[in-house]
């Protein structure tokens, strides 16, 4: 069972949408697995001023997508990047275990989402790898 | 909570209250263990043999005698093919089931393949349904039991069970079926389809969890799989569970009653739930064969995923589900929709209601006035549907 913010977060999901000609856009997942997810974001001098998600997925899928768009926005790149799974569950007060994936994932979008922004800008981000290609 | 609407009674039924109030002395006065020899016993012994009789008449079994009860349908289903399976072990260790099976056959399959056994998995068609020539060329001098699935639990699809029956009695094979989603729903006839084994479970049909029944035809060897006292003729140790044999009687007896009346109604139903989903969401494909028992609807939704539409549906207060609930908590796609063809994409997609007799028309009207804006809600988060939208600009 989900806890009280990951059914709220379910029932009225943040940052819905995609943003247009986004600083960074990253996928993650395929449908085999049954999770995936879009991140889109608007960087202005190394900060980042909007994301948007779109994830096709379980609730637990959107809850994490959710909260880890709330939880980027105002940040700098690098203090974005420094955001964990671990963090995004606990922004939910936790995920039942085989649900914790879905935290990676959004981890993850949020990674990919970063690199596409620092290929764009031909800048290197510390600690940054390349996604894996699903 | 405020508003339930119950539409999962395919996962379990609540115990009708008639049913309730003939098991309740049987915890109470009635308490004593039936296999005692004192008088003070003899009622609830008279009333396990009372159950007995009820069960064999609903399945058309020719003696009671061929009625034994157990605790679950799972372990009915673990009994018939596991014990069938080693009774027979000098004939040969080949078994023929299918590949959309519950997993209570498939787990035991996959156990007994771990024993030495060999095991044919048979393939549905697209609509759910296994053809009986494939059973009849799966048989081998080897094969010992071949076990289908009687009214599969995801598609409420009936499958050929006479023909399957007559085919496996003509090669002497051991046929086995697990009926847990036909008995009380839909005409069973264990002498007519020519069934040796057949597992049926009280609260599919609102009667109490924990009890069920496997008929074991007069003369099918099998061994037991639970040992200890000499309960069911020495072949099922342990204790009676009094009440809920009793409640299993009267529910079953209860459900032959009303069964066509039932269907009839639950068949309308179906078809406004089914007509109502189809007009009003678009990308919606309905899964399974029309020859079904009454009340299942498997719809497929493109482009989002069954988990997040039962949430949704969950804070409207409606109970669905995406497939088995014994399986809920897996992460991969239905085995059952995946047999019948379906990609990952589309079976991550589907969602099963299933109706009962406490449904009313205006749980259906419920139903399709949540479920469009519900669907249109997780498309609009779907970057597939953006995908798909996209490629058709």
């Amino acid at each position: 069972m989900y806890s009280n913010k990951v059914l709220e977060h379910i029932d009225k999901p943040r940052n819905v949408g995609e943003i247009e000609n986004a600083s960074g856009v990253g996928t993650v997942g395929n449908a085999r697995c049954g999770d995936i997810m879009r991140m889109y974001l608007s960087i202005e001098d190394n900060v980042i001023t909007d994301a948007k998600f779109k994830t096709f997925g379980c609730g637990a899928a959107i809850a994490t997508s959710s909260a880890a768009t709330e939880m980027v926005i105002g940040k700098t790149v690098q203090e974005a990047l420094k955001i964990t799974n671990q963090n995004v569950m606990e922004a939910l007060d936790g995920l039942p275990a085989p649900k914790v994936h879905c935290s990676c994932l959004a981890e993850e979008a949020l990674h990919a989402a970063l690199w596409d922004y620092s290929q764009k800008q031909g800048i290197f981000l510390e600690g940054l790898k390349p996604p894996d290609k699903g | 909570m405020k508003k339930i609407v119950y539409m999962d009674n395919a996962a379990t039924t609540p115990v009708r209250a008639e049913v309730l109030a003939g098991m309740l002395p049987y915890f109470g006065n009635d308490f004593a263990n039936p296999a005692s020899k004192y008088r003070f016993a003899s009622k609830p012994y008279a009333e396990l043999d009372e159950a007995r009789v009820k069960v064999a008449s609903a399945i058309g079994a020719a003696g009671a005698d061929e009625i034994y009860f157990t605790g679950s349908g799972t372990e009915s289903d673990n009994w018939a093919i596991r014990g069938a399976a080693f009774a027979n072990i000098n004939k040969g260790k080949h078994i023929i089931t299918t590949a959309f099976e519950h997993h209570a056959v498939l787990e035991t399959c996959k156990n007994l393949e771990s024993h030495g056994f060999e095991v044919t998995y048979l393939l549905p068609d697209k609509n759910g349904r296994i053809n009986p020539a494939d059973v009849e060329s799966a048989i081998r001098a080897d094969t010992t039991v071949i076990s289908v699935i009687f009214v599969n639990n995801e598609l409420g699809v009936i499958q050929p069970i006479e023909e399957i029956g007559r085919i496996a009695r003509s090669r002497g094979v051991i046929f086995h079926t697990d009926a847990v989603q036909a008995v009380a729903h839909i005409p069973v006839d264990v002498v007519g389809c020519n069934i040796d084994l057949l597992s049926l479970s009280a609260h599919k049909f609102y009667g109490p969890k924990g009890v069920a029944a496997l008929y074991i035809r007069k003369g099918v060897k099998i061994e037991p799989i639970i040992f200890g006292g000499m309960q069911e003729g020495n072949k099922r140790a342990g204790t009676h569970n009094t009440p809920g044999i009793i409640g299993l009687g009267l529910a079953i007896e209860y459900g032959l009653a009303e069964m066509e009346a039932e269907a009839e109604r639950l068949n309308k139903l179906r078809s406004k739930l089914v007509t109502g989903i189809m007009q009003g969401i678009p990308f919606a494909k309905l899964n399974g064969s029309e020859n079904r028992a009454p009340g299942v609807v498997n719809i497929s939704f493109r482009f989002i995923e069954s988990e997040s539409i039962l949430n949704l549906l969950d804070f409207k207060g409606i109970c669905a589900s995406s497939g088995s609930a014994c399986n809920s908590d897996s992460l991969e796609a239905s085995h059952v929709l995946l047999a019948i063809g379906m990609s990952h994409e589309e079976a991550n997609g589907t969602v099963r209601f299933s109706l009962g007799r406490y449904n009313t028309e205006s749980d259906v009207d419920y139903v399709l006035e949540a479920l469009p804006p519900i669907i249109e809600k997780l498309r609009n988060m779907s970057p597939l549907y953006d995908d798909f939208l996209r490629g058709k600009k």
